[in-house]
């Protein structure tokens, strides 16, 4: 029955409640974008496992380890697997094609990341060929590649031109697992460096160790860290969560201003409600009068006011979610090299619901205030 | 027609509510407009402001950055020895090696980030007239003694003068505070290079800084050095290099802040097209009186639509007012394309100004156009009597 008045209600000024829905739904669209993008940016983080640890040099990243540490990380209490690897940094035709390309040593670096999931033909492939590459499955649809192709990879970092053959196109095990990744082998750097760059042969960006428990991780960094302190290179060693979040904190203005700019989209939308709602109850203000002369509590008025207004606002919501997951697809095809997981979470699709009951309450309290507790006398007298 | 404006405005303060509501939401759509026009604009500012067009830089082949790049002893020595550079006062090469390494710093917000440590030569500081130290004094070649820019002092640990920061296994005091204004120098730490280059163990150079005598002689410069088969080098003019390296970072804020921005301000236009049917639904007996006096279609078809337009002027002049006050707001990221820390403001250019009042003009004459045109085309003897 109450569903039925609201509706009516509604219905009166079609016009105002299609706008003002049409409104509700640009701005839960606009809030569900940016607290995607919000997401994306922690999507690494969400995908890392409490088994890994990574090791790099203490001073910062772009420093390099010396390979000889390999056999003394690995007899480290608590570490059963270690790879190691560099960040390549090289492109494909264009530089402003960016995406994550490693030269990782495959075996171990496959047996670290079971997510990453390779048929046994195309394991056994890459591994033979020193040459070859996997490709995660969203990278080969980017830029068409099959398995077979040559990718004349440029490089930055190691200049010069590496073509490396696509040897298998792994899926991810996880939703958020990332597939936009390209790895190589690191005896392929490393053996074309011993010709062209031999100052900077046998030399690793990082490690990453896999452990037996990950209660034992604390334990086992700070033993890494203490072989190598008041050596040439020392060593900082973290969890893997915590070295994603490292790069997650170097942007944490930009994520500070997108949640911002969030509330500012809220605020907007709250102005925008709280008008149509305001011009509604004006209107109104005799009838309610009426109302109340006919008996009906104060209670049952202001809840046929925020009630309509809640239903204008969970409409635009809905619509505006529904929207969200194609404009979204669009923007992941847009960012896709610099954002390798851009999909509306579902405590997202939970937050904008949620928002949208509050906005359509929180606009209406004062109109509905105003309704409560006109006099009768003066609004029957009310014109217009 | 003047008296159709008056009456427009007039309006507008007769319903103080509705038009505030409806002005505070363009004021807020075009709040975020404009900050993110100021943030590239500020953004772009540092990076071409860092550098003087007198200056010619020269980096390994194919490298993007200063920190991929490697220049051996050899390769600096011809570089060094060209017919082109410029002598300073007191007869020496105004050419200077650099060496461009990244350190991981904590911030005193507790995230740790990458900052530039740059290892200057002698000659660097007159390369860059615009740096002056403004607390402590220089460090002195030969020594663990650094300074630091300004940004770098305001938001980090442990580096204020006479302190010692950590790094590379050893401790450098800091002598002094250096002023870069806008440039992303001020986001650096800088110190003699070849201590630096022992302490990162690093035997290679990243830059070879030069002031140009003639700097229409670049060119003539850049050929020669390419084809030079000793060497393998790219040559740029400095501020064309720093701005390379903003354009990742620039056009990402843009694309994201703009897209989103246009999004969400078809919501604030929704809600003047709401306000101004409103208005054109309470007034159809003026609007009658008004024809019935003999104003013209036209007439009142731009009373309201001025009404509109002057709805989102004032919408778009106070949240042109408060982006105004971010100025005093200084921001701090990394760089991606760098991946090091850079420090630059909100700058407020009349391009700024003139951008987001228009943006606020369109959304008001978006708002009120449908309005207007019903207004303009009720017939008269129903609006007489429907009034």
């Amino acid at each position: 029955m109450l569903l039925k008045i609201l509706l009516r209600n509604a219905a009166r000024h079609r016009l105002r409640t299609a706008l003002t829905v049409a409104g509700t739904v640009v701005a839960i669209l606009a809030f569900v974008l940016l607290q995607t993008v919000v997401d994306a940016w922690y999507a690494g983080v969400a995908a890392s496992s409490a088994h890994r640890l990574v090791t790099r040099n203490a001073i910062s990243l772009i420093f390099p380890l010396p390979i000889h540490y390999r056999d003394r990380i690995r007899q480290v209490e608590g570490v059963t697997t270690l790879s190691y690897g560099n960040w390549f940094g090289g492109y494909y035709q264009d530089p402003k094609n960016f995406f994550v390309n490693l030269a990782m040593e495959p075996a171990s670096y496959l047996a670290l990341y079971p997510e990453y999931q390779l048929s046994a033909e195309e394991r056994a492939a890459f591994l033979q060929d020193r040459r070859g590459a996997i490709v995660g499955r969203k990278l080969s649809e980017r830029f068409g590649w099959k398995v077979g192709d040559t990718v004349p990879l440029k490089g930055t970092v190691f200049p010069g031109d590496w073509p490396v053959t696509i040897r298998g196109v792994y899926r991810g095990r996880d939703r958020n697992t990332d597939e936009t990744q390209l790895f190589f082998h690191w005896d392929y750097l490393n053996e074309t460096l011993r010709a062209t760059d031999p100052r900077r042969v046998d030399q690793v960006g990082i490690y990453v160790a896999g452990l037996a428990r990950p209660e034992g991780a604390a334990a086992a960094a700070a033993a890494i860290d203490a072989l190598f302190a008041s050596s040439a290179a020392e060593t900082l060693t973290e969890s893997e969560q915590a070295f994603l979040l490292g790069f997650v904190a170097m942007s944490e203005t930009i994520l500070v201003a997108t949640r911002v700019v969030a509330l500012v989209v809220i605020a907007t939308l709250l102005a925008v409600v709280g008008n149509t709602m305001a011009m509604s109850v004006r209107e109104r203000l005799s009838e309610y009068a009426v109302l109340k002369t006919l008996g009906f509590g104060t209670g049952r008025i202001a809840l046929s006011i925020l009630g309509e207004s809640v239903l204008i606002t969970l409409v635009g919501g809905v619509l505006g979610l529904a929207l969200a997951f194609p404009v979204t697809g669009r923007f992941a095809a847009v960012v896709g090299g610099l954002f390798p997981n851009f999909a509306v979470e579902p405590r997202t699709v939970l937050e904008a619901l949620g928002t949208a009951v509050l906005v359509g309450l929180a606009a209406a309290v004062l109109p509905a205030r105003q309704a409560v507790r006109v006099g009768i006398a003066e609004a029957l007298g009310r014109v217009g | 027609m003047e008296l159709l404006l008056f009456y427009s405005l007039r309006n507008l303060a007769a319903r103080r509510g509705t038009t505030l509501l409806t002005a505070g939401g363009m004021a807020l759509v075009v709040f975020v407009f404009a900050a993110v026009l100021m943030l590239a604009e500020g953004l772009e500012r540092t990076l071409v402001d860092t550098g003087s067009p007198d200056n010619a830089i020269a980096l390994r082949r194919s490298s993007e950055t200063e920190v991929q790049s490697a220049l051996d002893r050899e390769q600096v020595a011809i570089v060094e020895g060209q017919p082109e550079a410029a002598f300073g006062m007191t007869g020496e090469r105004l050419v200077a090696r650099e060496l461009v390494v990244l350190v991981v710093l904590p911030k005193q917000s507790g995230a740790r980030t990458n900052v530039v440590v740059r290892g200057i030569g002698p000659a660097s500081l007159a390369l860059r007239p615009g740096v002056r130290v403004t607390a402590g004094r220089l460090h002195r070649p030969g020594t663990d003694e650094v300074v630091v820019g300004e940004a770098i002092a305001r938001q980090y640990e442990g580096v204020a003068v006479g302190e010692r920061m950590r790094f590379a296994g050893r401790d450098w005091t800091v002598t002094g505070i250096f002023d870069a204004g806008n440039t992303g120098f001020a986001s650096e730490v800088w110190g003699d290079v070849d201590t630096l280059m022992q302490a990162f163990r690093r035997p290679v150079y990243s830059a070879v800084l030069m002031r140009l005598e003639d700097p229409a002689a670049f060119p003539q410069l850049k050929r020669r050095l390419e084809a030079d088969p000793r060497l393998t080098l790219d040559l740029w003019r400095e501020p064309a290099y720093y701005r390379s390296q903003s354009e990742m970072l620039a056009t990402f804020l843009r694309v994201l802040g703009l897209s989103l921005t246009v999004i969400f301000s078809l919501g604030a236009t929704v809600g003047a097209t709401v306000t101004m049917y409103a208005a054109v639904a309470g007034r159809t007996g003026e609007i009658g009186t008004l024809r019935a006096l003999g104003f013209g279609r036209a007439a009142v078809l731009l009373a309201f639509l001025s009404e509109s337009l002057m709805l989102g002027l004032a919408g778009g002049a106070a949240g042109l007012g408060a982006a105004a006050l971010l100025q005093w707001v200084r921001v701090s990221t990394t760089n991606f394309q760098t991946f090091s820390e850079l420090a630059f403001r909100f700058v407020f250019t009349p391009g700024v100004a003139g951008q987001a009042l228009a943006f606020a003009l369109v959304m008001g004459l978006l708002g009120g156009l449908l309005p207007a045109l019903r207004a303009a085309r009720m017939p008269l003897v129903e609006a007489l009597r429907g009034g």
